[in-house]
């Protein structure tokens, strides 16, 4: 794989030879685990790891919850406080698996900075990064699913205004939310589905994520300098690589055991800290809770999906055009998906010829305002839509699309890059060439040190 | 320690967890200092058993708490009563459970649940601990319940002991104002009055003292593995610095002949 | 690590399998919970001990309860049947042994060795507590002097029980099994 040349697996013992000739899985794994990869990676390549562990993680606090939980609107909310009493270390996997689902986030939302930042979503990356957009579409479709399971009030009423953004879409969409919910409300048939499409998922997102390490792995890693590594020999392919293990396993394994000292203090100290407290009161049809947040994952995309009210420009001309078809509930729907859409669409959107936001200093500029625009956009989409805060929304979200769809088109075209390194190995020497520099880092990295 | 790392790093992360603000009036939550509070916080027992004699003889004339099973009761983390304790406790508050199989009452066993309130309005005790918030914001952005915790018990407490004396009637309803409830108006009348529970380690019974006793003591209801919890995070914590420190080493010693080779190859600057 | 050089390599060693054994000390810790979730939960202990009342229990009936997913029967005996269970002579016996797990399990199956000592005094052989599972294949005997040996009688394949649940005639293979239990005061019969 990848194309960089490299020592390849080579059966020697008897029995090697024979499982090789009918099944080349020993082949396969090596290739995988040896893969050359560039030895300038930093400290924001350890998500991927960070990522896989945590889908693991949640795949098998997840088989173990659903032994003893039960799907029914009577008894759901009751056969999670079983868990959490009754069941040996109930509390602990329960604990674990909500909270994991907040570092799966805070890994996924890190992994995609990081592709951006880096330009690691150019060609002839797309691949990768169409199916890593796919896999986070589905990531926010499972936790999404998963906060109604234990069928408290926020479950309850995510999930009825959630699944209210289907009935925006015209002409259909009655019948579509109808369709979602098995019935004219969220009820025991719309538990029951979603627990069935929760169990399902992670294992389409497993898949996919396989999926994704192929791409990446049949176009080799991308590097903080974005310079390809030089494939016309194996001499100089090692001098810009080193083989996945031991080397980057080892430091992506320290990378996880730090982060997991702040997840189990979170989820021995603190583990309701990241939830709603509402949630813990059972579902009631008839109360809606004061103010209905979803999960903090989800908050920029439900401040943009509040942002556009009826009277925002945009909305009014959008109706005006198209007869009313497109109203500002619509619309709303429209922005948020599409929101994810432009994301998507990267690849296409980037003009410049440079991969690396390193060597781009206007780049730099613009990415860390979208950097915390997301992180506004998240502020806002928690607090009540009312007083200032739409206008911070509205705002927060002209920044998101203009990112996409005008600064990042139109800097390629006005922006002078900096020179960029030859190599990667001439970026990995002059880094530690000397101990005093910071090694020709940019200050706008957040870790500048690469490998340790 | 915890809390400077969880600082450090949850904060950026943490934007718009605080979500849940209060609205309108009233939110007054008092940070009632309880020993299962911090990282090494236990519950303390006595305590547990006064809240335990509160809720029997206050609260559970409305309330219910349907999620917790009486022989919890007899727990070593929580009230810690013997068996034989849990036994005259159901005795001698005749508490009886519907069965469906007999189709009538009978008088509970130490398996089933505590049973459910008499009174509609009333709501389930079991994990109201859990489903309040004393502390929110600033701004919602959590960081005060990052320091203080979500303030659960802290917001009953304050609530039982924040009523403000005034009342009024609407739609048929008596409202009594209470500085902690949401909107300033709560339906439920001041439960409690000095003295009304005698404890009989001869422990203060006033209103407040009563209070925090029964919020420790729904807490545990709420959050029975509390101890254990915090059992487990510190082992898991301390296990996990042992080997980041180790995978750090690791990671180092390994990758000081790729430098020491880079060094060698710096280019000519 | 074709590049690592030797002068330190025992340290090197060490630091590497210290990092490994702490690695898998602390993947097994996070293995044995997964495990472990799947014994009997908290309830389900809880329910594996149970307090019958049986001073509603007149003498010459039987009250069949349910435990931990299996009848027990508890007789209260006639005069009778404890004379009648008591003169058979033991070597007579399918299964000679007692089988009771609240005495000596391999002593002699004679009738006193299988009841139920009361709450205080001397055992008459007044209480009989048994699992009432036929120990051929399962089925639930029939009591009230059932059969022809004055006992149980299992309808499945014809197992005759004896008033002290002694199996007697047809294809069952031992008495009929005796929980765990005791008095715990005058009226009632902790199972389990």
């Amino acid at each position: 794989m990848s194309g960089i040349p490299h020592d390849h697996y080579e059966p020697k013992t008897g029995a090697e030879k024979w499982l090789h000739r009918r099944l080349p899985v020993v082949s396969l794994i090596y290739d995988t685990i040896m893969i050359p990869t560039p030895k300038n990676l930093n400290w924001m390549w350890i998500w991927g790891i960070v990522l896989m562990f945590c889908l693991v993680l949640q795949i098998v606090t997840g088989i173990v919850l659903v032994m003893h939980y039960t799907p029914h609107v009577d008894l759901a909310f009751e056969s999670v406080e079983h868990i959490m009493r009754n069941v040996n270390g109930g509390w602990a996997m329960r604990y674990i698996h909500a909270n994991g689902a907040s570092l799966f986030f805070i890994a996924v939302y890190l992994h995609i900075f990081r592709g951006i930042y880096y330009g690691s979503y150019k060609a002839p990356r797309e691949v990768t990064w169409i199916i890593g957009m796919l896999i986070y579409l589905c990531m926010m479709g499972t936790a999404f699913m998963g906060y109604v399971l234990p069928w408290g009030q926020m479950s309850f009423w995510g999930a009825t205004v959630i699944t209210g953004l289907f009935g925006a879409i015209p002409f259909v969409g009655e019948a579509l939310q109808t369709w979602l919910l098995g019935g004219p409300s969220v009820d025991n048939a719309t538990l029951n589905r979603f627990l069935s499409l929760h169990y399902l998922l992670p294992f389409v997102i497993l898949a996919l994520a396989l999926v994704h390490i192929w791409a990446f792995h049949t176009t080799g890693n991308n590097n903080p300098t974005g310079v390809e590594v030089r494939r016309t020999s194996k001499k100089e392919a090692e001098a810009d690589t080193l083989p996945f293990w031991p080397y980057f396993v080892i430091k992506d394994l320290f990378a996880l055991a730090v982060i997991l000292v702040v997840f189990f203090a979170v989820v021995g100290f603190m583990p309701n800290y990241l939830g709603h407290p509402d949630n813990y009161i059972p579902a009631n049809p008839l109360v809606t809770p004061a103010h209905i947040v979803p999960e903090w994952y989800f908050l920029p995309f439900y401040a943009i999906l509040r942002a556009f009210d009826g009277e925002v420009w945009v909305v009014q001309l959008a109706s005006f055009i198209t007869g009313g078809i497109v109203d500002a509930k619509f619309f709303g729907v429209l922005a948020m998906f599409g929101s994810i859409v432009v994301m998507a669409l990267l690849p296409w959107l980037d003009t410049s010829s440079v991969r690396s936001g390193r060597y781009r200093p206007m780049f730099k500029f613009w990415f860390w305002v979208f950097f915390i625009d997301f992180f506004v956009l998240m502020w806002v989409g928690a607090m009540p839509a009312e007083g200032i805060y739409p206008y911070i929304a509205l705002i927060g979200s002209a920044v998101w699309f203009a990112y996409f769809l005008v600064i990042i088109p139109l800097l390629g075209v006005i922006e002078k890059p900096l020179p960029q390194p030859a190599t990667i190995e001439d970026d990995f020497n002059e880094h530690y060439g000397d101990d005093d520099a910071s090694g020709g880092t940019p200050s706008g990295e957040r870790i500048p040190t690469p490998a340790e | 320690m915890f809390r400077k790392l969880a600082i450090t790093t949850a904060t950026a992360l943490s934007l718009g967890t605080g979500a849940a603000l209060a609205a309108g009036g009233g939110g007054h939550v008092t940070d009632y200092d309880f020993t299962f509070e911090g990282p090494f916080g236990t519950y303390d027992q006595t305590q547990l058993q006064r809240g335990l004699q509160v809720y029997t003889e206050v609260c559970a004339a409305c309330h219910g708490m349907t999620l917790v099973p009486i022989r919890s009761l007899s727990d070593p983390d929580g009230p810690g009563l013997t068996d034989e304790e849990v036994r005259a406790y159901i005795e001698m508050n005749f508490i009886e459970v519907y069965d469906d199989e007999l189709q009538d009452w009978r008088p509970a066993t130490p398996n089933d649940h505590f049973p459910e309130g008499s009174y509609e309005g009333a709501p389930d005790l079991s994990v109201m601990a859990k489903a309040r918030a004393g502390f929110h914001g600033p701004y919602g952005l959590g960081l005060s319940p990052l320091v203080n915790g979500i303030g659960g018990p802290e917001y009953i407490a304050s609530y039982l002991t924040h009523y403000t004396g005034e009342e009024m009637e609407q739609y048929g309803t008596y409202l009594y104002g209470n500085e902690t409830f949401d909107g300033g108006w709560t339906q439920m009348a001041p439960p409690l009055w000095d003295g009304q529970v005698e404890y009989a380690d001869g422990s203060p019974n006033d209103i407040e003292s009563m209070a925090v006793d029964v919020s420790a003591f729904l807490m545990w209801a709420a959050e029975p593995h509390l101890m254990d919890r915090k059992q487990m995070g510190f082992t898991a914590v301390m296990l996990l610095i042992l080997l980041s420190a180790l995978l750090y080493l690791t990671n180092k010693r390994l990758w000081a002949p790729v430098k020491k080779a880079a060094k060698a190859r710096q280019p000519a600057e | 690590m074709s590049h690592a050089e030797d002068h330190s390599g025992t340290r090197r060693d060490f630091l590497y399998y210290a990092t490994a054994g702490v690695g898998t000390v602390a993947t097994g810790a996070a293995v044995w919970p997964l495990i472990d979730q799947m014994n009997p939960s908290a309830d389900v202990q809880a329910a594996s001990q149970m307090r019958v009342d049986v001073s509603g229990v007149l003498e010459g009936t039987q009250l069949t309860i349910l435990f931990l997913g299996k009848p027990v029967f508890i007789s209260r005996r006639t005069p009778e049947q404890i004379a009648s269970a008591a003169e058979t002579d033991v070597d007579d016996l399918v299964d000679p042994i007692s089988r009771n797990p609240n005495a000596e399990f391999d002593a002699p199956a004679t009738d006193l060795s299988r009841t139920l000592p009361p709450y205080e005094g001397e055992n008459t052989g007044e209480w009989l507590v048994q699992i009432g599972v036929c120990t051929h294949l399962g089925c639930v005997p029939i009591g009230n002097g059932a059969g022809d040996f004055g006992g149980w009688f299992c309808p499945c394949h014809g197992s005759h029980y004896d008033a002290a649940g002694r199996i007697r005639r047809g294809p069952a293979p031992e008495n009929l099994h005796i929980p765990v239990a005791a008095f715990v005061d005058e009226t009632t019969i902790l199972l389990g």
